[in-house]
């Protein structure tokens, strides 16, 4: 079966400005607010709660599970944030949203919000996205100037403020309790759980964080039903989700496909196949915090639960492919300096180990590394994972370890070459 | 002469400061309007910013070094930011990172003479699909070759001349 691509989240083809509001109601837009508003918030949490809609930030926990870990009897205020702190390398789908389609995740935090009795909503957004800031702070002020935000929510009794908070160039706050610090106006060092946001969240009271995606994908929930999404996707893991592909490919983009399609045709059908045909060398199928698959691995649906019975994960659904004639140490060394430049340095094993690795890497790529550089660095990687705070630690160490053990004997070969058997051979263009 | 808020900007912090339930919330935003008004967070900026949100000076210094954008020295008019992370390197960001630091006849995180660029290597910006991709200031650059870099410098060097913003 051909891989099928939707418009349901995706819609940029029909040329039309979603950012105004007058276009986003006139495309049926805060209808399903209307209609949650009318159906009430036990039924929207039920709704949500069907419909196995996976965390897109990530780590793919559930969000009508998490929504129902919120207390409901707290005298304390109750928090939304979104996480639009997109940044993991690889992935570029919540600009989309940010960019084109502000009230699709307006509209998803209205529902949030009126259906869990949260009254301020703040959105992280990445500072480096700067036009995307203007752009949803607009949408916003929209909102408010049309009844849909401020003291009454389209005339019933809520009262939603929103507000967009700018992160400050700091990868690890897209990690949540990161980002709550960071809110608060500290530097961005994630926090021991639990206490879980749910229960301990921004300033101290229960808050709900959610990536963008996930809520966007709200409003057409409560739109079609939980039914609806389910089918689209596979058990426990339904809908829809936009799934961005980077780097060796002859039509890199984002697209939109349901969660399940064969990772092996979305490269070569949707994406069109690898650049002057080459054979595929890696692939990195969700972000550059999963571990590379390599070419016999990639006949395999794109769920979470899939992925990580493959030995990998699913992430954010960014795939990046890596053609043949591809140094991939030179490919691990942008990813190790990543996590050793973006650790924030409170766990001893994650700030070590991240910049041990990072510089072994470059050693090997250099032609200066040993021997016994090859097994020292898969037991750094060894000794981060699951010693640490956050899941830096780990999303540092996996694509290490997964390259000692698919890709060993091209390291070898640095270490036997004394450099990198690569020089001068030309990346595939474009 | 001691540094103080415009009147504009003394506003935006008035409103800053009513959407989160404790005044620390409001730091990072109340840096970046800092930052707008005096190019950079000098000490002198930090303090204001300490006294203005009634918050200890240490506070603020803890944060303003932890976060990049925050800055604590100056750039360049254009801050060009190449992203030198896996995505854009597949599509060729080390050609451009070559041709940025031919052309402006400087080093990475180096500042030209004129005070005109400021080169600096960035992490991924989210543009993977479109790599690869860079900014200047608050503007992205996105499916670059070389020679379109070239052009981009060239043009940005002609509309410093004629007195044009980025
Ligand atoms: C190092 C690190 C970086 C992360 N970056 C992001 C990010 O940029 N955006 C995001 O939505 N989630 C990110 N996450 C995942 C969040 O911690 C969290 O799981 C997510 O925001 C929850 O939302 P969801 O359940 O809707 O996915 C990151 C996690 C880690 C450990
Ligand atoms: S694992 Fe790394 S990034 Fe996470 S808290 Fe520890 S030091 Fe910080
Ligand atoms: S790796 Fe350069 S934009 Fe993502």
């Amino acid at each position: 079966m051909p891989v099928k691509q939707y418009n349901h989240l995706l819609r940029l083809g029909d040329g039309k400005d979603y950012r105004k509001l007058d276009v986003y109601r006139a495309a049926g837009g805060y209808k399903p607010l209307a209609k949650a508003l009318e159906l009430g918030a036990d039924a929207v949490k039920a709704e949500v709660k069907a419909a196995t809609v996976r965390g897109r930030g990530g780590a793919g926990f559930p969000a009508g599970v998490k929504w129902g870990f919120v207390p409901q009897d707290t005298d304390k205020p109750k928090f939304l944030v979104v996480n639009a702190d997109e940044g993991e390398p690889g992935t570029f789908k919540d600009r989309y949203f940010l960019t084109h389609d502000p009230h699709r995740l307006i509209e998803g935090c209205i529902i949030c919000s009126t259906a869990l009795g949260i009254s301020t909503c703040y959105i992280y957004i990445r500072g480096e996205f700067h036009e995307q800031i203007r752009t949803v702070e607009k949408a916003v002020a929209e909102c408010y100037a049309a009844g849909i935000l401020g003291k009454s929510v389209m005339g019933k009794p809520f009262q939603l403020d929103i507000f967009v908070h700018p992160g400050a160039g700091a990868y690890i706050c897209g990690e949540e309790t990161a980002l709550l610090e960071s809110l608060e106006g500290k530097p961005g060092q994630p926090r021991l759980k639990p206490p879980f946001p749910a229960v301990v969240g921004a300033f101290g009271c229960p808050t709900v964080i959610n990536n963008v995606e996930t809520l966007a994908a709200v409003p057409l929930i409560i739109e079609h039903g939980a039914d609806w999404w389910n089918q689209l996707g596979v058990e426990r893991d339904g809908g829809t989700r936009l799934v961005g592909i980077s780097g060796h490919v002859k039509k890199p983009g984002l697209y939109e496909l349901a969660v399940g399609s064969n990772l092996k045709q979305v490269i070569y059908e949707v994406a069109g196949g690898v650049l002057e045909d080459r054979p595929i060398k890696a692939v990195i199928p969700g972000g550059s915090s999963c571990p590379m698959l390599t070419p016999d691995e990639l006949d395999i649906p794109m769920t979470f639960d899939a992925l990580r019975d493959a030995g990998s994960m699913l992430g954010t659904a960014g795939i990046i492919v890596i053609a043949e004639g591809t140094c991939i140490v030179r490919c691990l060394q942008r990813i190790s300096h990543f996590y050793a430049h973006e650790s924030c340095g409170q766990c001893t094993p994650c700030r070590e180990g991240t910049g041990w690795m990072s510089r072994i890497v470059d050693q090997l790529e250099a032609g200066h590394a040993r021997q016994a550089d090859l097994d020292m660095l898969l037991d750094i990687a060894n000794e981060i994972g699951g010693n640490t705070i956050c899941a830096l630690g780990d999303a540092a160490s996996m694509p290490v370890q997964s390259v000692v053990k698919k890709f060993r004997a091209e390291l070898q070969a640095h270490v036997d070459h004394g450099g990198c058997p690569f020089e001068g051979q030309p990346l595939p263009r474009a | 002469m001691t540094l103080a808020f415009s009147p504009a900007a003394e506003q935006r912090i008035d409103d800053l400061v009513k959407r989160y339930p404790d005044r620390q919330g409001a730091l990072i935003p109340v840096l970046y309007v800092a930052q707008r008004e005096f190019g950079y967070l000098t000490s002198e900026a930090l303090a204001l910013v300490a006294r203005r949100l009634d918050l200890p000076e240490t506070k603020v210094l803890t944060t303003a070094t932890f976060y990049t954008m925050l800055r604590k020295r100056p750039v360049g008019r254009y801050h060009l930011q190449i992203c030198h992370n896996v995505a854009c390197y597949l599509r060729g960001s080390d050609e451009l990172v070559a041709v940025a630091k031919k052309k402006l006849g400087i080093g990475m995180g180096e500042t030209t003479p004129d005070k005109l660029f400021t080169l600096e290597g960035v992490e991924c910006l989210a543009a993977c699909g479109t790599a690869p991709a860079l900014q200047v200031n608050e503007d992205y650059h996105e499916d670059m070759t070389p020679e379109q870099l070239e052009r981009l410098i060239d043009e940005l060097r002609a509309a410093s001349r004629s007195g044009g913003g980025a």
